[in-house]
């Protein structure tokens, strides 16, 4: 019998009961992620991203189907699959400091509160954000909010990073540079993350893998392509890089020919 | 578009797309007027902050000193005249003059005097010490009770519909039932302030814990908060507004209730004092005892509303 993936997702099929009978989102979708890869998970709005991710999460129960994870079965939310939400989640009464210290107290047991205070700090300064330590996320930018945000994730050492379309919200300046925070992390930690995008160079930079979902209802994957790009990926210079624009080619491809955006279609 | 960009290299920025850069050199004389209009005047020199804080407070409070002064002339004009069934402000100050000047009578620091020959403050305080027993009640239980119908369905629906048709009754209309369960004028008094406050605490905490958002309870269950976590970290933080809500609103109520009790049951308070003040016809003390619980409700309420805020920074 063949291994099974470190984060290993078998025969998931969502189902929401509505006013007119069973909704499916997801099909059977069947996913393999190993350890340390980075996998983009791409398609239009309303293909049931969100919903594969919160399944990962534990946040939604699949209807049919398992998720594994290290060998254990997911069945209910846990530090373990941190998440980075889109809308960054973090809490106005708490500063930048008590949000990611609620995430470190959770997940680091039998560490002295010293210790504690360092590794919020740590994390902080991965998303370079200890010069707000004291601020409420009310006297923050958006950009610096996710940052945030990444830190509270990162910091509870989670088996996996999922991430739901976290920089949606921001201008693409400001995108760009938490691209570059995100790639470093990765670069340094090396973690598996899902991460969900609707923006194809995002999910090209930033992926090993980039799986490209079909449109809901019923939602499967339809086609998974892997990003042969070596790391450290540097902005500028992946944009010559022939993988890249072959990588970025098939994404967009796939997007707008192959499976087109269903309200574009309408209209 | 490519050539633009080389061409930026080597040559400063030129105009508008279209024009030949060599134009550019043409000096076009910027005008007086704008010249003119770029000097800026001098800072004024910055006046005392006790000066500034002064003129900060006069912009606050004289429009209604204004509109005090200005609503008391009118008063006056119309109610001056000798045949006027309504008294004047001259006349309230005349002849409540002892009701006004003398509100402390028969209060000490430690006790108010028993023999019902006491100053509006006394009657005040009593009524205020009523009222604080009352109301602490139905914030605690009102709480507790909002806190249940918010976070349980189940509690919901029982109990929402019981507590939409209670709401309703006026406070005088659980006089006699108060009255039939404590027997004293004092407890169902309290009762009686408790019963009316405590319907705005509950239905607005239950608001506040039903429009915790979705984004907070999903951190909550991703980080695996146990219920105590939860109810500390999240669900109190994001509940203190609408809470405060409810217990200003209460408050308020609180204070309707117990001038109505008092005219009822008597003795002291100053419910009593605007009942004694009617039934000897001396309108004049009750107008004073009007001006009296209004400044003391609008007190209330600020205070309430800044425990809110101190509760809600921390």
């Amino acid at each position: 019998m063949k291994k099974r993936s470190y984060l290993a997702l078998e025969d998931i099929t969502v189902e929401f009961p509505t006013r007119d009978g069973v909704f499916c989102a997801l099909d059977t979708i069947n996913l393999s992620i190993e350890k340390g890869q980075f996998v983009a998970l791409i398609g239009h709005s309303g293909c049931g991203k969100s919903t594969l991710l919160n399944a990962v999460a534990g946040l939604t129960k699949p209807t049919r189907g398992v998720i594994f994870l290290d060998g254990d079965v997911v069945d209910a939310p846990g530090p373990d699959r941190a998440v980075v939400f889109q809308d960054h989640s973090l809490l106005p009464w708490l500063t930048v400091e008590e949000n990611v210290r609620l995430a470190v107290d959770k997940t680091a047991g039998g560490k002295t509160k010293a210790e504690r205070r360092d590794w919020v700090m740590h994390n902080l300064e991965l998303v370079q954000m200890t010069h707000a330590a004291a601020k409420r996320p009310g006297e923050l930018s958006g950009g610096m909010k996710q940052r945030v945000g990444i830190a509270r994730a990162i910091a509870m050492n989670p088996r996996v990073l999922l991430m739901d379309e976290p920089f949606g919200a921001l201008d693409a300046l400001t995108r760009a540079a938490l691209q570059d925070v995100v790639m470093e992390i990765q670069a340094r930690l090396n973690n598996t993350v899902l991460m969900i995008t609707h923006d194809v160079d995002e999910a090209v930079l930033l992926a090993d893998r980039v799986v490209m979902m079909t449109n809901g209802p019923a939602a499967r994957i339809g086609e998974d392509r892997t990003v042969a790009l070596h790391r450290p990926r540097a902005r500028l210079e992946v944009i010559d890089n022939a993988e890249y624009a072959d990588a970025r080619h098939a994404v967009i491809h796939f997007l707008h020919e192959r499976f087109r955006n269903p309200t574009a279609i309408a209209a | 578009m490519a050539a633009a960009q080389t061409t930026s290299h080597v040559s400063p920025p030129a105009g508008p797309a279209g024009v030949p850069g060599d134009t550019s050199a043409v000096i076009v004389p910027y005008p007086e007027e704008a010249i003119s209009r770029r000097r800026f005047a001098p800072i004024a020199k910055p006046s005392h902050p006790l000066l500034v804080k002064a003129q900060a407070f006069a912009g606050g409070v004289l429009p209604t000193a204004f509109m005090v002064a200005a609503l008391l002339l009118v008063w006056q004009l119309l109610c001056g005249g000798a045949d006027s069934n309504f008294p004047s402000p001259l006349k309230v100050w005349t002849e409540s003059h002892e009701v006004i000047v003398h509100p402390f009578k028969g209060v000490t620091w430690t006790s108010i005097a028993d023999n019902g020959d006491v100053g509006i403050a006394g009657h005040i305080l009593t009524s205020l010490g009523r009222v604080l027993i009352g109301y602490s009640f139905s914030a605690v239980i009102g709480v507790a009770l909002g806190i249940l119908i918010g976070q349980s369905v189940f509690a919901y629906r029982a109990l929402d519909p019981l507590f939409q048709v209670l709401r309703t009754v006026p406070p005088l209309a659980w006089l006699p039932i108060s009255l039939a369960i404590f027997q004293q004028a004092g407890p169902s008094t309290i009762f009686l302030i408790f019963i009316t406050a405590i319907w705005p605490v509950i239905l607005n905490t239950a608001a506040g814990v039903q429009n915790i958002p979705m984004a907070y309870r999903n951190v909550a269950k991703v980080l695996s908060l146990n219920p105590i976590e939860y109810f500390v970290k999240i669900m109190l933080p994001a509940t203190v507004p609408h809470m405060f809500t409810g217990l200003r609103i209460g408050v308020g109520m609180s204070w309707l209730a117990i001038v109505a009790a008092e005219m009822v049951q008597g003795g002291t308070g100053i419910g009593f004092f605007i009942w004694d003040s009617y039934n000897s016809s001396l309108l004049t003390d009750t107008i004073v005892a009007l001006v009296w619980i209004g400044l003391v409700g609008f007190m209330l309420d600020r205070i309430v509303a800044y425990v809110g805020r101190i509760v809600a920074r921390t």
